[in-house]
């Protein structure tokens, strides 16, 4: 017994030698070496500063930009999770509702329309980096108004940020919210530019 | 149903079915000491571990006792290594965001979940553990404890074999554990792992970056070595992720390629382990039967699961939500799910994760609608829908004992299977294995239900705070680890409750298995005559079947008549009620 004791102690040390230091550490290794931009979170620099990740969603608010989905954790990824509502919930009912009358007092074309599912509901993740291409169709209209570009110009730059599902199948066409507002930057500096020259 | 919903269900489960053939037939082949492509680059490691651990231990056969003494020995010392390791973790180095020990209640929780393959999580990922307890007490039982549901699911499959010459002997559990360690796992997780890093998954040893957001303030965002875990995670049905959110989180699952990657590593070995099943019995026809029954049950709840978090709920139509896919957005209930995988890669995942007992989440279960989130707790109710790594395929067999048994009496003929006599003995084993299971959930759930404590931790009222404690303990008893996580269950009554049920729902019943197959070994192989029951026809297949779900029904419809049913009518209730009210 006590021979196949060592045996139960040497193969536990030597696994988690393998598997809980050894695999993860040469793992490590290999990637920050084929895939250091992936393998460093996604990170988005904007002259030379780190502004986010193309994968984490962050806040933006006010009518000048497009926005993400709500949040149950408020976009802090040191939290990350959805609000685990249940689907009978009077406070989902609650929140749901008051996040439509929020959307609709900012913005009454709104009003009695049937709203994209994601644009009010929370993520899983709370840090969904994406919305449907049909919720940044919807608040074209007010970011075209807020910036003073026209509408036109707007939803060309939502069309060529949709990316379609895998292969044309699996997943779902989506926008990524910070990549859209760094275009949506950039043709506002372009505009700005174009003013200015004579 | 749309029918881009239809191919992704149908491709998918095509591409695992695929997968799943020839690795059963590989891992076969591994299991019987026949030769395969990769021995030698691999017989050179084995036999230095082997030497390392003591070549004289791994050479003896051990009967069904030393198996699983020998299993329970090493499980117990690494689910210490374990908890110590939690418990230190603000000693130890790998720790930049210098989180504390973990409290004790909750390192019993974490330790019980990870060695017993649930990966239940009573702690935040990406709030509670060091980047040295991520990989050193977490990534590690991630292999070990799929090494060892695998390792029992070989040595019963063992005692069936024909024309054994080792006697009543099951084979070496260190010798089998090995190979599983060095011959399944490990190669396919060093190289989907950059697949996965590649899609966007992080593997790095920062702990957190900061970034400086484009309309100001400030966001921490903690990152680490999370692409490997994930492989291990999904490769061996574990399912406990490196963040909160699991697999929802972007980080472990960023693109609808790598949630099929993951959704494919979930199914394929427990669906290859019914093949091998096959080929070591020498009856390859049963497999197929039991491969076909298993292969309709996930079916069946792949597309209720689909259809049911497609149509949406009357609460969100409600709130002028649409609920129709179309128009560039997928409509039904988004409450919970990510963009990026829309409805169905969402409802596929987490319904494969439940039927193979993985746990792991793309989309919160709590917020799915009451049916599509019933399939997910009748999926680990039974617990063979597929199942986890060996200890689905085991369950299965569990209730095939039963049928052949109850098929036996009814045509009065003395019950056989494989050609071994079904007796006493193994019915009452069998018995005990399948009864432990209903009353570690319902006794603690009454329980949880019932006491102030308990009920204190409930994040939804009424039908559906019912069915998160219902959940919970379903998930601990399965070995799931997926959760209504809108449950809290970092308290102490919910860490040693959970903790015990974890560890009964394992261990007990794998004893009780590896006693079936010990008193199974020992017996000698009886002729087949014109009076034996077949057991490899569709005809048994149906009856199997119908064991199962009687059986399972019978155990579990009173819960699931109070949880999910009764929320599911009061919810098309309530507004059809107040629709004539307006």
């Amino acid at each position: 017994m006590s021979r196949t004791f060592g045996t139960a102690l040497r193969l536990t040390l030597l696994s988690w030698a393998m598997f809980g230091l050894g695999y993860p550490l040469l793992e490590v290794g290999i990637n920050q070496l084929a895939f250091p931009g992936a393998a460093n979170g996604s990170l988005v620099r904007v002259n030379g500063q780190v502004v986010g990740s193309r994968l984490i969603e962050q806040r933006f608010t006010g009518d000048g930009w497009f926005h993400g989905r709500p949040s149950a954790v408020h976009m802090n990824p040191r939290l990350s999770g959805g609000s685990n509502l249940g689907p009978s919930s009077v406070r989902l009912a609650r929140h749901l509702a008051a996040r439509r009358a929020r959307l609709v007092a900012r913005h009454p074309y709104l009003a009695g329309r049937q709203l994209p599912a994601d644009m009010i509901t929370s993520s899983g993740s709370g840090l969904d980096p994406d919305i449907t291409p049909a919720n940044a169709y919807l608040q074209a209209p007010w970011v075209a108004r807020a910036r003073g570009l026209p509408l036109a110009m707007v939803r060309h730059l939502v069309a060529r940020h949709i990316r379609g599902p895998w292969l044309g199948l699996f997943g779902q066409a989506r926008v990524d919210v910070l990549s859209l507002n760094l275009g949506l930057k950039r043709i506002i500096a372009r505009a700005r530019h174009a003013r200015m020259a004579p | 149903m749309s029918q881009a919903a239809f191919w992704q269900i149908v491709l998918e489960l095509l591409a695992a079915g695929a997968l799943s053939v020839p690795f059963g037939h590989y891992l076969a082949r591994v299991f019987q000491d026949q030769k395969t492509l990769l021995d030698p680059i691999l017989d050179p490691i084995d036999d230095l571990i082997y030497r390392l651990i003591g070549r004289d231990v791994v050479s003896q056969a051990m009967d069904w006792k030393g198996y699983a003494v020998n299993m329970l020995l090493t499980n117990l010392l690494m689910g210490l290594l374990i908890y110590v390791i939690l418990s230190w973790q603000g000693h130890l180095p790998g720790n930049p965001l210098h989180f504390p020990d973990v409290d004790p209640f909750l390192a019993f929780n974490t330790a019980a979940s990870f060695i017993t393959n649930t990966n239940w999580q009573n702690y935040g990922g990406g709030s509670t553990l060091s980047l040295f307890s991520q990989m050193a007490a977490i990534t590690f039982p991630m292999f070990t404890s799929a090494a060892t549901g695998f390792v029992v699911a070989i040595a019963f499959f063992r005692a069936l074999a024909p024309a054994r010459d080792k006697g009543y002997k099951l084979g070496n559990f260190y010798r089998d554990f090995v190979r599983v360690l060095t011959r399944v796992f490990l190669l396919p997780c060093l190289f989907i792992t950059p697949i996965l890093v590649w899609a966007g998954s992080p593997e790095t040893l920062t702990g957190m970056v900061t970034a400086h957001l484009i309309q100001g303030g400030v966001q921490h965002i903690p990152m680490g070595p999370v692409a490997d875990l994930e492989v291990i995670k999904h490769f061996g049905t574990n399912g406990g992720g490196f963040f909160n959110a699991n697999s929802a989180h972007p980080f472990e699952n960023p693109t609808p390629l790598s949630n099929i990657i993951e959704t494919l590593l979930m199914m394929v070995t427990p669906m290859a382990l019914v093949i091998t099943f096959g080929r070591m019995v020498g009856n390859r026809k049963l497999a197929r039967v039991m491969y076909s029954i298993m292969a309709s049950m996930l079916v069946v709840a792949l597309f209720i699961a689909v259809i049911a978090e497609q149509r949406g709920t009357p609460l969100l139509a409600h709130v002028g939500l649409m609920q129709h896919a179309g128009g560039g957005q997928m409509g039904g209930n988004m409450v919970g799910k990510e963009v990026r995988f829309g409805i169905t890669q969402s409802a596929i995942f987490d319904t494969v994760s439940t039927a193979f007992t993985t746990g792991a989440v793309n989309s919160t279960l709590d917020s799915y609608t009451p049916l599509g989130g019933m399939v997910s707790l009748v999926q680990m109710m039974l617990n063979c829908v597929f199942g986890g790594k060996g200890v689905g395929v085991l369950n299965f067999l569990m209730y095939g004992v039963f049928a052949v048994f109850i098929a036996g009496l009814m045509v009065g003929r003395t019950p056989e299977f494989l050609g071994k006599k079904i007796e006493k003995r193994e019915i009452v084993l069998a018995s005990l294995a399948l009864l432990i299971h209903p009353l570690i959930i319902l006794i603690p759930t009454a329980w949880s239900l019932m006491a102030p404590y308990g009920a204190h931790s409930l994040g939804n009222s009424g039908s559906h705070g019912l069915s998160e404690v219902l959940y919970a303990f379903t998930s601990a008893a399965a070995n799931n680890g997926s959760a209504f996580a809108g449950l809290n269950g970092n308290t102490p009554w919910y860490n040693v409750s959970l903790g015990l049920v974890m560890l009964f729902g394992r261990y007990a019943s794998i004893i009780f298995m590896l006693a079936i197959a010990g008193s199974l070994a020992a017996k000698p192989s009886v002729q087949e005559t014109i009076g034996t029951l077949k057991t490899d026809t569709a005809l048994f297949g149906g009856f199997w079947f119908a064991t199962i779900v009687v059986v399972g029904a019978l155990t579990f419809f009173p819960g699931l008549v109070l949880g999910p049913i009764a929320e599911f009518f009061a919810l098309y209730a309530h507004h059809a009620l107040s629709g004539v009210v307006r």
